[in-house]
């Protein structure tokens, strides 16, 4: 089975960000960028896919500038076959994600979509959700693991007290939590071949898809710094800082 | 004008971010009614029907919705919502889960974890792992949000006295089905709600010595979590996880023992009110952002903590 796997690029999760002075957004100017965790994951439980025989094909897809072509690139040395950039200057909102990745979908007529559950720049989770809506697909979020058996996906989810568990119809989305897996590194020969594999370029207006939103950011801001603490000596002393100063306990 | 709020429940119980939703809605302004979806959830919605502020719950009691899969309830308040101003639910594994299909099957954007609401129309959400707060403006005819529930204070649980309405809608895709689930059982507070919590990270050095942090919450009736560094290491279970990726908390009192403090951890405890550290690297960044500072080895402060509170 075909497997599509959308990723983003996103600021790498060890920049600390800061907000522009003019609070219209974050500084990503000359910010070090990165495929998002959640998408390595992704992609990493495709090629294990590919790896055991399951799937025959893995294909991922973002959507972003053409800088993103990196992103996808780094996908392909971890083991992906070929890759589709949407390239869009613009920053869109989930939605319009989803109904550019609906469209691929329904162009690649994938059995499985993984997803990673979140970005972690806008933090959102959203778009694997919307496309399973867009698409009519089962969805089985937040995976810490997933077994395709025959027309069926069984997928373990983590969910607020602890795991569950839910069959899927395929075709099924999925969405990847922290421990699916753990994605292994592009080795220097990989890296290598991956430059000679298919990457197509697309644009959302071939897509026939609007990627109108209905919601726009006004201002972004620093968040509310907190007050400088102080370093006690003893246990004894920040007992009594608790219970005098602080009166939590 | 009116707002449709998502009930979080356990099919036998209310769960209390419903609580922090509803006052949600009230701040934005309008009628509140809450939908209960699921399987023999009478006394939930009897439940809601006494949140103060609630003026309508309508019920969806069916087997389709049992396990609120997202396939079939998703349908159901989409269809439902096309008559509110606004569809709200709590920011829990559920909420996440099923509401973003509402948005799509509305064709809104929906927004994610709103920690407050400035209009009917405005609100604040985190991005970046909490390291940045945007304000955004919907201009859809439905607005659909996810409330953290850190974010507002819960209304009262008793007080109201809404009318119960049984819905007959059912939408049944037959695309998924529940296999089971294991949950994690625990005496203690649950973690999102407690007024404290205590924390351990990779300083813990196995599963085994959290014991030590079991027997100061205990004392201190708190909750433990974990930083990630814990979970996957195997120390304890990944439903503890604090952090961007895990819970959202922001206790009374946060009590972070052998944590070094990285992002993704402080993005889910930073609103806590007081954090007090306890690590043995003065150099850790969890330092910056603590109220008290200790560095001392865990080993031997916990018990003595635990001794003299």
């Amino acid at each position: 089975m075909k497997v599509l796997v959308p990723v983003k690029r996103v600021v790498d999760f060890n920049v600390k960000v800061r907000v522009k002075a003019d609070n219209s957004g974050v500084d990503l100017a000359n910010v070090k960028m990165a495929l998002n965790p959640f998408c390595e994951i992704a992609v990493e439980e495709a090629v294990r896919l590919k790896e055991k025989g399951t799937a025959t094909e893995v294909v991922v897809v973002t959507v972003g500038s053409s800088a993103a072509q990196e992103q996808l690139r780094t996908a392909l040395a971890l083991g992906a076959d070929r890759a589709i950039l949407v390239e869009s200057a613009d920053e869109l909102n989930s939605l319009a994600v989803a109904k550019l990745l609906n469209a691929v979908v329904e162009k690649e007529q994938p059995q499985l979509v993984i997803l990673g559950k979140q970005a972690i720049d806008s933090d959102n989770n959203q778009t694997g959700q919307m496309l399973g809506a867009l698409t009519g697909y089962a969805q089985g979020t937040f995976a810490s693991k997933v077994i395709v058996a025959g027309d069926k996906v069984n997928v373990t989810r983590e969910i607020d007290g602890g795991l569950q568990t839910v069959a899927l119809n395929l075709p099924a989305i999925v969405t990847t939590d922290l421990r699916l897996n753990e994605p292994r590194y592009a080795s220097l020969p990989n890296i290598m071949k991956a430059k000679k594999k298919p990457l197509d370029v697309i644009t959302p207006d071939a897509l026939g898809v609007s990627t109108a939103s209905t919601v726009k950011t006004l201002k972004v801001e620093a968040p509310a710094a907190r007050q400088a603490g102080i370093k006690v000596k003893s246990v004894a002393e920040l007992v009594e800082k608790l219970k005098n100063e602080a009166k939590v306990i | 004008m009116a707002i449709l709020v998502v009930a979080e429940h356990t099919n036998a119980a209310l769960a209390a971010a419903t609580l922090n939703t509803v006052a949600a809605a009230q701040k934005i302004g309008g009628d509140v009614h809450v939908l209960v979806a699921g399987q023999g959830v009478g006394a939930v919605a009897e439940a809601a029907a006494k949140i103060a502020g609630v003026s309508k719950v309508l019920v969806a009691d069916n087997a389709a919705y049992a396990n609120l899969l997202p396939e079939n309830v998703a349908p159901l308040i989409a269809e439902l919502g096309k008559g509110y101003s606004h569809v709200l639910a709590p920011a829990t594994t559920n909420g996440k889960n099923y509401l973003p299909r509402v948005a799509a099957l509305l064709d809104v954007d929906q927004i994610s974890e709103i920690i407050a609401v400035e209009s009917a129309d405005t609100f604040k959400r985190p991005i970046y792992a909490g390291n940045a707060i945007a304000t955004v403006q919907s201009s859809a005819a439905v607005k659909v949000i996810t409330v953290r529930s850190t974010g507002f204070d819960a209304v009262a649980a008793e007080g109201g006295s809404a009318a119960i309405e049984a819905v007959a809608t059912v939408s049944d895709a037959g695309k998924s089905a529940f296999v089971g689930e294991e949950l994690a059982k625990s005496d203690r507070p649950e973690l999102t709600a407690a007024k404290i919590v205590v924390s351990g990270g990779r300083g813990m050095g196995n599963g085994d010595n959290f014991k030590h942090l079991y027997a100061l919450a205990d004392k201190l009736g708190a909750a433990v979590g974990a930083s990630r560094a814990a979970v996957d290491a195997g120390f304890v279970p990944n439903d503890m996880q604090v952090g961007q990726t895990g819970k959202i908390v922001a206790p009374q009192l946060y009590i972070a023992v052998g944590i070094s403090g990285a992002i993704q951890h402080l993005a889910g405890m930073k609103d806590s009110k007081v954090i007090v550290a306890i690590n043995k690297d003065e150099e850790a960044p969890i330092f910056q952002v603590a109220d008290y500072g200790l560095v001392a080895d865990l080993f031997e402060a916990v018990p003595e903590l635990e001794k003299l509170v």
